[in-house]
């Protein structure tokens, strides 16, 4: 059973149609990488599942019900959880800080006025293992804000990763990145996906990476769907070579 | 950051340990010292006591103002409508239906902060610009409200003919006058700043906090947004509003000026000259706004345009506040 599906899903913007026929589907515990060339529709895409827009045809699936015209608060609550081209964190707050209310969050307590020791001790903890599992834990006490872009992008890994997230959508997880942050990003990634079986959809310039750590890839160029599959078949695909590869190389 | 003396925001951050703490615990309890021997050492220095608890209410007022302003990042323009709310709720429970300054009190509490919680929800729908302008307009509502009604409020001369009645508790007896009064609000304006430090250090705080600095990220957490806005809104508005029911019994009078937008300028001046972002930057603001006008009012008549000059010069150079300039220079 997959975890997400996408049946014929287009979006059209005025005149301009952005997506569309868009055919796909995510198994449990996979790794997928959406790749193409820019204006391909791959933020666009990201929109439609994280219900940013809903798309103008088409179907979407998640776990077996429709969740096509749901909201993104909503969809949250059902475990698809977002990260942002741009960094969206807390940026005046510590580490810590920024942990702390995702956790808080995800534990459901936001309207409590006071907050008991035992409580306060299960927050502490539970941010302590988000801070192990991202490696921040020695800068959990910095100001975000003046945080390396690339450990901005890990806190933000972090905060999504305390609502538990069934899948995870990586918007251009390595951008802007040099190349020890990328390491670290894509070993994060990995990890994730290894160690915890969180479902993964990833958009990514970065053909290495695609590569190394990508379950399976879809490519997409000027709003459709060129191919789909594992590292071997896009690298041997022609179709993908003169649209996508042969350009970047 | 960890001489950060009043920022709830480093509060329960665990790093700077003990020691911060401690100086926490130290700086509440100077603060406590000093302001429970005002009526003691204020004379002295040529003040007098009914002064010190102007300054403690509007210290209360820019407060709660401020958990709105300052922590959770909404600008209103509008908090003289529950401040002014609270005393008329006070001032018509003392002349038509009880005796009892703490029930007038708690009545005045509940009007400003009812209606503080049933607008709340409307003007959150908005951001930016427009909640201001939306708190504007309800706020001078009521201004016109009281203005016209003169019947009930006595119009623009305002309303008298009321007085704060003596409090009898097991065993004491309050007379009221001006230093058991100002000892009545002292302990009015403690209890409401405890309550406001401990929602800051719990959940709904740091979701306050968490919405100032980037409410899009929150909203893709699954919170929603808006309702946590119109809880801050009704906190503040009670905190303003019983605020505005001790204003009205220092003066055993109120005016429409107490509804008047002009009077919510004055506590939006008080939080940011204080610092919005210290949970006493508002008192430090009330001090300062307070003793100046005072003073400055009794030399000239255009004693505005002098505060109006130290808040814009304030604004430039200490662009966090008096509170927050000395933060940041014990922490360099």
């Amino acid at each position: 059973m997959s975890l997400l599906v996408l049946e014929n899903v287009g979006r059209r913007f005025g005149a301009l149609q952005a997506l569309s026929g868009i055919s796909l589907s995510v198994e449990p515990g996979e790794l997928r990488a959406v790749i193409g060339p820019n204006g391909a529709g791959k933020t666009t895409l990201f929109n439609l599942i994280s219900g940013f827009f809903p798309p103008t045809d088409g179907t979407i699936i998640f776990e077996n019900k429709p969740i096509t015209a749901v909201n993104p608060t909503a969809l949250v609550r059902r475990g698809i959880i977002r990260t942002f081209q741009i960094t969206e964190i807390f940026l005046a707050l510590t580490v810590q800080e920024n942990l702390r209310i995702a956790v808080e969050t995800a534990m459901g307590i936001n309207l409590r006025p006071w907050i008991s020791a035992a409580t306060r001790a299960a927050v502490t903890r539970r941010v302590e293992d988000l801070a192990d599992t991202v490696r921040m834990s020695a800068k959990m006490h910095r100001i975000a804000g003046e945080l390396a872009h690339g450990d901005q992008r890990v806190v933000e890994i972090g905060i999504v990763l305390a609502k538990s997230p069934k899948l995870l959508l990586l918007d251009e997880p390595t951008a802007g990145m040099g190349d020890e942050e990328t390491n670290h990003m894509t070993d994060l990634i990995r990890r994730l996906n290894k160690d915890q079986g969180i479902t993964m959809l990833f958009v990514e310039h970065d053909m290495a990476i695609v590569f190394g750590i990508a379950d399976r890839i879809t490519v997409l160029d000027n709003g459709r769907m060129l191919a789909e599959g594992n590292a071997a078949e896009i690298a041997g695909n022609p179709r993908v070579q003169t649209a996508y590869l042969g350009q970047a190389a | 950051m960890s001489t950060d003396l009043s920022s709830p925001r480093t509060a329960s951050t665990k790093s700077p340990g003990k020691f911060t703490m401690s100086r926490r615990g130290l700086g509440n309890l100077i603060l406590a010292a000093v302001l429970l021997a005002v009526p003691f050492w204020l004379p002295l220095v040529g003040g007098y006591t009914d002064l010190a608890s102007r300054v403690l209410i509007y210290a209360l007022a820019a407060m709660g103002l401020n958990l709105l302003l300052g922590y959770t990042g909404g600008l209103s323009f509008g908090h003289a409508a529950y401040f002014g709310l609270g005393a008329y709720g006070v001032g018509l429970m003392l002349k038509y239906e009880t005796h009892s300054t703490l029930l007038a009190l708690l009545a005045g509490t509940l009007l400003g902060g009812l209606a503080a919680a049933l607008l709340g929800p409307i003007v959150v729908r908005r951001r930016g610009i427009y909640f201001s302008m939306i708190t504007i307009a309800i706020g001078q509502m009521f201004y016109f409200i009281a203005v016209r009604w003169n019947s009930l409020t006595g119009g623009e001369d305002g309303l008298t003919g009321f007085s704060r009645q003596p409090i009898h508790l097991p065993g004491v007896t309050l007379a009221m006058g001006s230093v058991d009064f100002y000892y009545f609000v002292l302990l009015c304006f403690g209890i409401c700043a405890t309550l406001l430090w401990i929602i800051l250090n719990a959940p709904l705080g740091h979701t306050f906090v968490a919405i100032r600095e980037n409410h899009k990220r929150l909203t893709f957490l699954g919170i929603k947004t808006r309702r946590y806005i119109a809880i801050s809104f009704a906190i503040s508005g009670i905190v303003a509003a019983m605020a505005g029911g001790l204003d009205a019994l220092l003066d055993n009078f109120t005016s429409p000026n107490l509804l008047n937008y002009t009077l919510s300028g004055d506590f939006l001046i008080i939080a940011v000259l204080g610092g919005m972002r210290n949970f006493y930057g508002p008192l430090v603001g009330a001090v300062v706004f307070i003793m100046m006008r005072d003073y400055v009012s009794s030399i000239t008549d255009n004693w505005m345009s002098v505060i109006g000059l130290v808040f814009v010069v304030s604004v430039i150079f200490f662009p966090m506040g008096i509170l927050g300039f000395f933060n940041r220079k014990s922490s360099s």
